[in-house]
């Protein structure tokens, strides 16, 4: 017997589904075009006005906006809400060093968790669950979007946050957690690491797994779920449109579904950016409908995948994402972290290099990302002292880590040794097998 | 009086220090002296050789990076105590040595030398003018070969 957080909001037929989405994208629409300038002005130079658009299909006719525009409106250009009303902020880092910044307002953080809860009792869960939050919390969505959501549904939740995995494993098995909460790449490293604590599957008492924030493949799933004895399921989000629950998939496993009474999302094609019909892949892009603090209109998401309206056996009738396939930009994820080569190249620069050869490699070792920076010896950057070179290493690696917030390691290397193509050198090289 | 060292970074892999040695060879390029430090990852070849600016330029077109840095090559009888001798003065005036390397030989009159590059060198230089140590200029060097 499937269950629901929201039974009402979930199994809505699709017509009725779409006079909701109709009317909130109508009244988003107005508040956008009242309030916030940027959307104005843009609406403007296609001259529309927001009674142009009165339902869902005339959604093609709107603008794109894209996270440089996030970049170009900072810190909060694109509010629709006075600053007194919002409760929090997240920000994610850009592909320079301005971050995008995410206004929510106490409705928004109420809608968020109630998203999440759907996903939690999508995956089996119930308020009688151990939710284990091993996402990073902070500025990072997921964190305190997975907790927002397990508190709501009246489940235990452990505020674990990430690393120390002795910690982790040890309160998995002593406080008997039920639900994991991760990245499916420390969820692998967790599995191994069971027996190097001496434990296997049949220690800890985990029934489920939400694993997020990056991509993983099928047999990724099947390798976590037999490590850790669970049912793992995938969910998306991404903080300019919300953190973690803007979809998962339900127990068939057919899709990650959209919860659309609030995002409503269209996959376009990559070079013309027209929509494209179900089964198609193509870029996806999502509109937000029911958020107050930062409605986005056509947010183009690059990431890449395709969708389908039909209704799946599990009686809901929220339109279902494909597992995504790649990126449209040079964006990786490295632990569950956003990084553009760019950022890379701006430390490089700030350091006064002016044309820094570089190379990102990125690998995973024993299930955890590495990623190794090579960074071409130019004459302004060498020194006969091999102090001088190891300073000149830890003090890039230093920067790197701090811009990105994640750590690396700095290889110095000989100048053209980096790759090169026609002239451009290949910036990243990911060994990542998933 | 200093000499000229070429420094050129080098990668820790297989045969890289061969192939650069070969590059000087092909151009008859003679080394003097020569040393690496080393680390994990690179290493920093310092070279003394018979025409710096022309090595420099060969290993430039290469695509190595390059530089040229001062030293001091100083001459040493081949003998016990000897260098001894030397760093007990360099330790007497406070002058640190930032790296130091040495070799010898049969065909000059001096048989054994040093070179150093020296902490704060031109300060470091003023102080052992009146020391009893003797400095080889890159013109006696020259005549080496």
């Amino acid at each position: 017997m499937e269950s629901y957080w929201n039974p009402y909001i979930e199994t809505l037929s699709r017509d009725e589904l779409t006079i909701l989405q109709n009317k909130r994208l109508r009244s988003t629409l107005d508040k956008v075009y009242s309030r916030v300038p940027f959307y104005r002005g843009k609406m403007q130079e296609k001259g529309l006005l927001p009674g142009d658009v009165k339902t869902v299909e005339d959604l093609k006719l709107l603008p794109f906006i894209t996270k440089q525009d996030m970049r170009d409106t900072y810190p909060y250009g694109l509010l629709a809400e006075p600053l007194e009303t919002i409760s929090r902020i997240h920000a994610s880092s850009g592909t320079t060093g301005k971050q995008t910044v995410v206004g929510y307002t106490k409705r928004d953080l109420d809608l968020w968790s109630e998203c999440m809860a759907r996903c939690l009792v999508m995956a089996g869960a119930s308020k009688n669950d151990i939710v284990q939050v091993c996402y990073g919390y902070g500025l990072f969505t997921g964190g305190l979007g997975a907790h927002g959501g397990a508190e709501l549904l009246g489940a235990a939740v452990i505020p674990a946050s990430t690393g120390n995995t002795r910690r982790q494993i040890t309160m998995m098995k002593d406080f008997g957690s039920t639900v994991l909460c991760c990245t499916p790449s420390y969820a692998l490293y967790l599995g191994d690491s069971l027996k190097d604590f001496g434990l296997t599957k049949d220690d800890i008492t985990l029934k489920i797994g939400i694993f997020g924030a990056e991509p993983w493949s099928r047999n990724m799933r099947k390798e976590i779920e037999e490590r850790l004895g669970i049912e793992a399921f995938d969910i998306y989000g991404l903080s300019e449109i919300m953190g973690p629950s803007v979809s998962q998939d339900c127990k068939c496993h057919q899709g990650l579904h959209v919860w659309e009474d609030s995002f409503i999302p269209e996959i376009v094609d990559m070079e013309t950016l027209e929509p494209v019909p179900d089964g198609v892949a193509g870029e996806l892009v999502i509109t937000t409908i029911d958020k107050e603090g930062l409605p986005l209109i056509r947010f183009r998401t690059r990431d890449i995948g395709s969708i389908t309206h039909e209704k799946c056996a599990c009686g809901r009738v929220h339109a279902r994402m494909s597992k995504l396939s790649g990126r449209s930009d040079d964006m990786l994820i490295i632990r569950g972290v956003n990084v553009f080569p760019s950022q890379i190249e701006s430390v490089l620069l700030e350091s006064g290099e002016t044309s820094p050869h570089y190379q990102i490699i990125v690998d995973r070792v024993n299930n955890l990302d590495t990623m190794t920076v090579e960074i071409e010896v130019s004459e302004s950057l060498f020194s006969d002292f091999v102090k001088g070179l190891e300073d000149l290493e830890s003090r890039l690696r230093a920067q790197i880590e701090s811009v990105l917030g994640i750590s690396c390691k700095v290889r110095l290397v000989e100048p053209k040794s980096i790759t090169r193509s026609e002239g451009k050198a290949k910036r990243v090289i990911d060994k990542r097998i998933i | 009086m200093v000499i000229t060292q070429i420094s050129a970074f080098i990668e820790n892999k297989p045969g890289r220090l061969a192939e650069v040695i070969g590059f000087l060879a092909q151009e008859d390029i003679n080394i003097h002296a020569l040393s690496i430090a080393d680390t994990t990852d690179f290493g920093i070849l310092r070279l003394i050789v018979s025409n710096p600016q022309k090595t420099w330029e060969i290993l430039k077109e290469r695509g190595l990076t390059v530089k040229l840095t001062d030293v001091i090559a100083v001459a040493l009888e081949h003998r016990p105590g000897s260098l001894a001798r030397v760093l007990g003065e360099l330790e007497s005036k406070d002058i640190s040595i930032e790296y130091m390397y040495a070799f010898t030989s049969r065909s000059s009159s001096h048989d054994a030398m040093v070179i150093f590059r020296l902490d704060r060198q031109q300060e470091a230089l003023e102080k052992i003018k009146g020391c009893s140590i003797e400095l080889i200029s890159s013109e006696i060097l020259s005549e080496l070969g």
